[in-house]
């Protein structure tokens, strides 16, 4: 199923904090991340891909266009408290690529407008937590099949033969014949490719101390 | 669930993959071209006839143990958008910490001292020894870490300053269950007093079984419990999938002809390593020409280079005089990619008990190389590798015998700088064979390194009365200098399913 990246606006996380930041104590436990589709119109949203920077749980708002008796948009979550990490104070998860797929929002995304990234780092060990390289994918079109070879499809129409052919040459329906079975026996052995190696060693004098450079 | 289809089938597609070059997949081939002449086989449901077929001959199972061995050394699948570097080890600070540069320069200052030609071995030093190693690891660190200088909740009280998941002792209780009380095990229900037909005859008869059966994954639950000394060779070579085909013969004899044609530098690292360690071991000396066949086609092994998708470490790279940055003259030195280190033919002495013939042995000590032993030296977050084994040491020691913990920290006396030399061996030369063999019985059993943490808590633990009353470093050294008395069973099970918590 193909996808294609749609062009978006992640807007810098703000860190959703109680009292003044300058003043206040210890760290934000909570980043939020507006991401806006400026230039793509409402779309459908097939997968979210990121990386991974020690947030522990991430939540997920949507706002589509509405139906068309409804004025306003809502924000909707869609996706709630989605564990990243299992252990908040372990590094496991800590860094890992992670895809969200559309059938595990909690609603349909069919015209997704904005979306809003609620990050969670419960754990006070971390300097900082965020998401990195986020990108956003819809469907693509249908890929079409792959283009069968022009002249096996059109094949050309029937010539007549050549006085050359007064010659000793071979019967053209089974050269034919043969040639299909080759390029049958060529496309298995493409097809059946393996990462297997021949197994020897060849040295050549290539081991030299005196060939080696120092890098 | 999408998901976990999609990793199934990647899983299945990369398998099939790498099966389909392996000789496994001709033989198939052929036996099935031979079967067609077989009556049972019809058309019409050939399919089925020949699936069949394959069940009751036995290839089944040979399959079945290929895919299982693949399984076991697999890593997980990875997502598309990670790059190699990513499957090799997630953690980027881990990845910076590698020491191939360090390594690589030491050995070209030494390139630089050799006048002689004949290897002259008083102007080779070893490469590193673990303590240098652990020091790198001290030295590690998260930049995100909250290493402030108030104690808080999480403050590392021991070496190791990376937030690593380890298990819990609750987690390891149930992780080897079959170690409990109240199961057999060879190492404790096979010694004199304890009469053969409670557990040993009948562990016996079932290890026989197993063996004439073929199957790896059996193979494996079985000798969790201990692997009776006349199955042994033949176990871990099921459980390992290593037969000994004529093809892998003909391989060993070319490795063994490169040998004898081709000079290399670390044959001198080999040399001095085999005389300073083994030879000097009253249980290993006897074995010094096998260990010096076994690791120099070692170094000369480049199909040793494949595990290096998944280890974190990556092999040096040198350039042909001239053509410094092109990736057509580039070659990894020393062939296998894999440096010894100070100690490297401790991993190779115990396993010349079980197999005298040099191809079999070769073939044996590879495989355990590149799934277990490769961890043991290399910096990742890998629950087997060492930094994990070193803080499960440090977290179990610190959660069970505290005060211990607490005595030797203040007479200047981190217990990770005592274990850490036993655990980067996996014990080999500090244990009595017998016993030592018993713990890779383990190891294979349970597809992971963690038993060699718990084994070294269990040892200082046992010591604990001891180590209470030193009053330095090299005293409590010299309380745990030798461990060649001690039976490695009753000190698991003790520490894990015996301690009052």
């Amino acid at each position: 199923m193909s996808r294609v990246p749609v062009p978006c606006h992640i807007k810098g996380a703000v860190a959703l904090q109680v009292g003044d930041v300058r003043t206040v104590q210890g760290r934000p436990g909570v980043l939020v991340i507006d991401v806006t589709f400026p230039t793509a119109g409402p779309f459908e949203l097939q997968e979210i891909t990121f990386k991974n920077y020690y947030t522990a749980f991430l939540s997920i708002r949507v706002r589509q266009v509405g139906s068309p008796n409804q004025s306003s948009t809502k924000w909707i979550t869609c996706l709630r408290d989605y564990c990243l990490m299992p252990n908040p104070h372990n590094e496991e998860g800590a860094q890992d690529y992670v895809s969200l797929y559309k059938h595990q929002m909690l609603c349909d995304m069919d015209k997704v407008l904005e979306l809003r990234l609620i990050l969670r780092q419960p754990s006070p060990l971390w300097l900082n937590f965020t998401l990195e390289e986020l990108q956003f994918f819809q469907h693509g079109p249908q890929s079409s099949s792959s283009a069968f070879t022009k002249w096996l499809s059109h094949p050309a129409p029937y010539e007549q033969p050549a006085l050359l052919l007064q010659q000793a040459l071979p019967d053209p329906d089974k050269v034919s014949s043969e040639v299909q079975q080759m390029w049958m026996l060529t496309e298995m052995i493409r097809a059946s490719r393996t990462t297997a190696r021949i197994g020897r060693f060849d040295v050549d004098g290539c081991y030299d101390l005196n060939l080696l450079s120092y890098t | 669930m999408l998901q976990e289809e999609e990793d199934l089938s990647l899983t299945i597609a990369h398998i099939v993959q790498k099966l389909k070059g392996s000789r496994l997949y001709s033989q198939l081939e052929r036996q099935a071209w031979v079967s067609l002449q077989k009556p049972e086989i019809k058309l019409e449901s050939l399919k089925e006839d020949i699936k069949e077929f394959f069940k009751i001959s036995g290839w089944e199972k040979k399959l079945q143990n290929a895919v299982y061995s693949e399984l076991t050394v697999f890593p997980l699948p990875r997502h598309p958008a990670a790059p190699p570097e990513h499957l090799k080890e997630p953690l980027v600070y881990m990845r910076k910490a590698q020491r191939p540069v360090v390594e690589q320069k030491e050995l070209l200052n030494k390139w630089n001292e050799m006048g002689t030609d004949e290897p002259d071995l008083s102007l080779f030093r070893p490469v590193y020894a673990p303590k240098d190693f652990l020091e790198v690891l001290i030295n590690l660190r998260n930049p995100n870490y909250e290493n402030g200088d108030h104690l808080n909740l999480k403050t590392h009280l021991g070496l190791i300053q990376v937030p690593l998941k380890v298990k819990y002792i609750s987690e390891l209780k149930e992780f080897f269950i079959e170690l409990s009380l109240n199961t057999g095990q060879l190492g404790i229900d096979d010694a004199t007093q304890v009469p053969p037909e409670l557990f040993e005859n009948e562990h016996v008869r079932l290890g026989q079984k197993v063996l004439a059966e073929q199957d790896s994954a059996a193979a494996q639950q079985y000798i969790r419990q201990g692997s009776p000394t006349a199955l042994r060779a033949e176990l871990w070579a099921l459980i390992l999938n290593v037969s000994n085909q004529p093809e892998d013969l003909l391989y060993y004899e070319q490795l063994k002809s490169n040998v004898i044609q081709h000079d290399l530098l670390v044959d001198s690292l080999i040399y001095k390593d085999v005389k300073l360690t083994a030879s000097n071991d009253d249980y290993y000396f006897v074995f010094e020409d096998y260990l010096y066949q076994v690791l120099l086609c070692f170094s000369r092994d480049t199909s040793v280079l494949g595990h290096f998708a998944y280890n974190s470490a990556s092999p040096p790279k040198s350039y042909i005089r001239g053509k410094l940055g092109m990736e057509d003259y580039a070659v990894f030195y020393p062939p296998n990619g894999v440096i010894p280190f100070h100690g490297f033919s401790m991993y190779v002495a115990p396993l010349c008990f079980l197999y005298h013939e040099p191809s079999k042995l070769y073939q044996i000590f590879r495989e355990m190389y590149v799934r277990f032993f490769f961890r043991l030296h290399s910096i990742s977050s890998h629950p087997s590798g060492i930094v994990s084994l070193c803080l499960l040491f440090e977290t179990l020691l610190q959660t069970h015998l505290p005060q211990l913990f607490y005595h030797l920290r203040e007479i200047g006396a981190q217990p990770l700088r005592i274990s850490f030399k036993w655990m980067v061996r996996a014990f080999s030369g500090y244990l009595a064979t017998d016993q030592l063999l018993l713990l890779w019985d383990r190891i294979l059993g349970y597809n992971s390194l963690e038993i060699l943490a718990v084994l070294a808590a269990a040892v200082f633990a046992f010591r604990a009365v001891n180590l209470m009353e030193v009053t330095s470093l090299a005293a409590a050294e010299a309380v745990l200098a030798d461990l060649s008395t001690l039976k490695v069973m009753p000190l698991l099970q003790i520490f894990l399913f015996a301690t009052i918590t």
